[in-house]
């Protein structure tokens, strides 16, 4: 008998679930659509919008792009546990071995590759909207773009998940989210505009260090929060 | 309370209100009156800032204990609440984000009028102001949070993840803020070296504090109170 | 073995299931009626471990629930509600719950019990494109893929056709003769009663009847007279 089954691992299962709800993602292509419909269209719109006489790109772009980031990334975070609550596949999830803290993970991770891809596409696009010129600076904001990500997905997968257990998920999380993400997108609009004003990578060594932080302490924090959002 | 509760169960619905006065509550308001009046009296103006600078009795002690006496609370609340699952911690960390709350929004106000006479201008992207500007945005969307959820389990389990999950976002949005440069005043009570203020003004400023953390308790004490009061009465109606 | 304790479980100061115990051995199978409301939902989700109670406890071949993955692995969960995701296709969503019960055979495994629940020749389409009763199938398919010891059911039969129910009720006679533990929760005492070797009547938190026979040995109009008796005005 034991030996049919394996011990059950937190990687292993986060890779799984993560798995299963990029490819219901890639099956029904709702969330990732509206995402980067939604950023592309924004950053016309800004772009369209703004003088580019009185105010020059590099100094518009930096701020554009996380709040582009942001919302976009909100709507791939709704999704999240939605989807596990409609048919409550949730609760199969919870009665079989995998453990709460590997759900989280893997649903965190799934989120992280869904911001990520997003961050993707939208950099380019900024890049030929606001005609900056392509230089190696683009992989410092690309690493700074990662580091950012982390944090934001870890904080916005645990307040997914809280708000999914309210009335009104769609509307609470940004109100949950945002004042967590002010120390992601802060040093991270920092940080984007100093490169792509040509500064060195060690200008935004200050920046880079409250980002990693904040990696660490709340992708810990929200792993160990997590289990207490689901009833018991 | 809890026996007084136990008492009050016989009597009519009607019966069951709150005093009119909490006397805790009044004491707290003589005490702040007593400070307003000492420090318009009797205590010189700042030789730069003129009447203006009396407002710091107010500003300093409100955001001591909004943004760190108020949000402590809510986090060890809420910890203690996930841990041993007892009613009365979560009515403590609402009633401490509730009160914090107004502590803040008489921080950012008094910060304003503040800035203006100062500054010159109603609202400046200090970093002091600004965390407090977020923190005042964080409590709010606890409150928000409460206010979604029926179920009185959920709800205080969820609201304490957030408040737990508060307390470590403080630091970070204080990191954030400072990574601009400030127009604030540098602290001139809590700092290492001797406070650098006439002695006056240095002793106005401590029955000031007296007294704003004297009303800080009493008005959560009430707030606690008024909690209690609504769950044993939906406790009746549900049994 | 399943035991429960004088279970209880609060939510504020109203009890929804209160002082509830019983011991189930393996193979017996616990049908449980009750009217609306009267706290079997509950009372499954604390036997499966999903749910802690307030007083009491439960275990699971002397384990406490939910405990750790090898006694969490003993169980199957199916409710009214399917738990699939549907925008995946039969097979996926079962084989992903093989590989989260942690099966090394997760693919072989998912074939056989499709075989068994008649749904093989849907394995590869999607979920959402299936009607309510394939669906209520593909999801027994997956409580059971892994031979739980102890599977709950809460209300399985909405939904199912008659040869879905038919499956059914075969594939739990199966896992009862391999000696699995069932309760099952519904409101059909005929379709309860064709399978209990114990049954109870569940009204407000609490049960109030509980009797044990064979299966062949229960009459169902004696019985439902007996329901409404105690149950009056409760449904």
């Amino acid at each position: 008998m034991s030996s049919a089954f394996r011990e059950p691992s937190l990687i292993a299962d986060a890779i799984r679930i993560a798995r299963k709800d990029l490819l219901i993602e890639f099956r029904t292509r709702s969330g990732f659509l509206s995402a980067t419909v939604f950023a592309l269209l924004s950053l016309a719109i800004f772009r369209f919008s703004w003088d580019p006489t009185a105010v020059k790109s590099v100094d518009l772009a930096p701020g554009v792009l996380w709040v582009i980031f942001t919302f976009a990334g909100l709507l791939g975070l709704n999704r999240s546990f939605n989807l596990e609550q409609v048919d409550r596949a949730m609760d199969a999830l919870l009665a079989s071995p995998v453990s709460r803290e590997a759900v989280f993970a893997g649903k965190a991770l799934g989120n992280l590759v869904f911001v990520v891809a997003v961050q993707l596409l939208a950099l380019p696009t900024l890049a030929l909207f606001f005609g900056l010129p392509l230089g190696p600076e683009w992989w410092g904001v690309l690493a700074v773009a990662v580091l950012a990500a982390v944090g934001f997905v870890a904080v916005g997968t645990l307040f997914a998940a809280v708000a999914s257990n309210t009335r009104m998920a769609e509307l609470l999380l940004p109100m949950l989210a945002l004042p967590f993400f002010v120390p992601v997108l802060i040093p991270a609009a920092q940080a984007t505009s100093s490169l792509l004003a040509g500064r060195p990578i060690h200008e935004v060594l200050p920046e880079l260090k409250i980002l990693g932080a904040f990696d660490i302490v709340f992708v810990a924090a929200c792993t160990l929060a997590f289990p207490f959002t689901l009833e018991e | 309370m809890m026996t007084t509760a136990s008492t009050l169960e016989a009597r009519p619905a009607t019966a069951r209100r709150l005093p009119p006065v909490d006397w805790l509550v009044l004491v707290a308001l003589i005490a702040v009156g007593g400070v307003f009046v000492r420090a318009m009296l009797y205590t010189p103006a700042d030789a730069m800032l003129g009447a203006v600078q009396r407002l710091f009795y107010v500003h300093v002690p409100s955001a001591i204990l909004g943004m760190y006496v108020a949000c402590t609370v809510l986090a060890i609340a809420g910890g203690l609440y996930l841990w041993i699952k007892d009613d009365r911690l979560d009515r403590v960390a609402e009633s401490a984000a509730e009160v914090g709350f107004v502590f803040l929004t008489v921080v950012l106000v008094t910060g304003s009028i503040w800035g203006k006479a100062s500054w010159g201008t109603y609202w400046a992207w200090e970093p002091r102001l600004t965390s407090a500007l977020f923190l005042w945005f964080l409590l709010l969307s606890y409150m928000v949070l409460r206010d979604a959820i029926e179920n009185r389990e959920a709800r205080a389990r969820l609201s304490a993840v957030l408040g737990v999950l508060a307390l470590l976002l403080v630091p970070f949005i204080h990191m954030t803020v400072y990574l601009f440069r400030g127009l604030h005043p540098e602290p001139i009570v809590l700092k290492p070296e001797a406070p650098s203020m006439p002695p006056e003004m240095l002793s106005t400023f401590g029955l000031a504090m007296v007294a704003f953390s004297l009303l800080f308790f009493a008005l959560m004490r009430l707030r606690y109170q008024w909690a209690t009061a609504r769950d044993a009465r939906a406790d009746r109606e549900q049994a | 073995m399943l035991v429960a304790e004088s279970v209880t479980r609060k939510y504020g100061a109203r009890a929804v299931v209160h002082d509830v115990s019983l011991r189930l051995n393996a193979g017996d199978c616990l049908a449980l009626f009750g009217p609306n409301g009267a706290g079997k939902t509950t009372l499954l989700r604390m036997l499966g471990g999903l749910l802690k109670p307030t007083r009491g406890r439960v275990t699971l071949q002397g384990r406490q629930l939910p405990g750790e993955a090898a006694t969490r692995r003993l169980l199957g969960v199916i409710s009214h509600k399917s738990m699939l995701y549907d925008a995946l296709t039969v097979r996926e969503n079962v084989r992903f719950a093989a590989e989260c019960q942690g099966m090394r055979s997760a693919a072989a495994a998912t074939d056989a019990i499709l075989e068994q629940l008649l749904i093989r020749d849907r394995a590869d389409t999607v979920v959402r494109a299936l009607s309510r009763g394939l669906q209520q199938r593909v999801s027994v398919a997956r409580a059971l893929v892994h031979g739980p010891r102890l599977v709950l059911l809460d209300e399985p039969y909405t939904g199912l056709d008659e040869s879905g129910a038919r499956a059914l009720t075969e594939a739990l006679r199966s896992l009862k003769a391999s000696g699995a533990t069932v309760v099952l929760i519904t409101h059909n005492l005929s379709e309860g009663l064709a399978l209990a070797t114990e049954s109870a009547i569940m009204c407000n938190g609490q049960f109030v009847h509980q009797q044990s026979r064979p299966a062949a040995d229960y009459n169902v109009t004696e019985y439902a007279s007996r329901y409404r008796e105690l149950v009056a005005g409760g449904e």
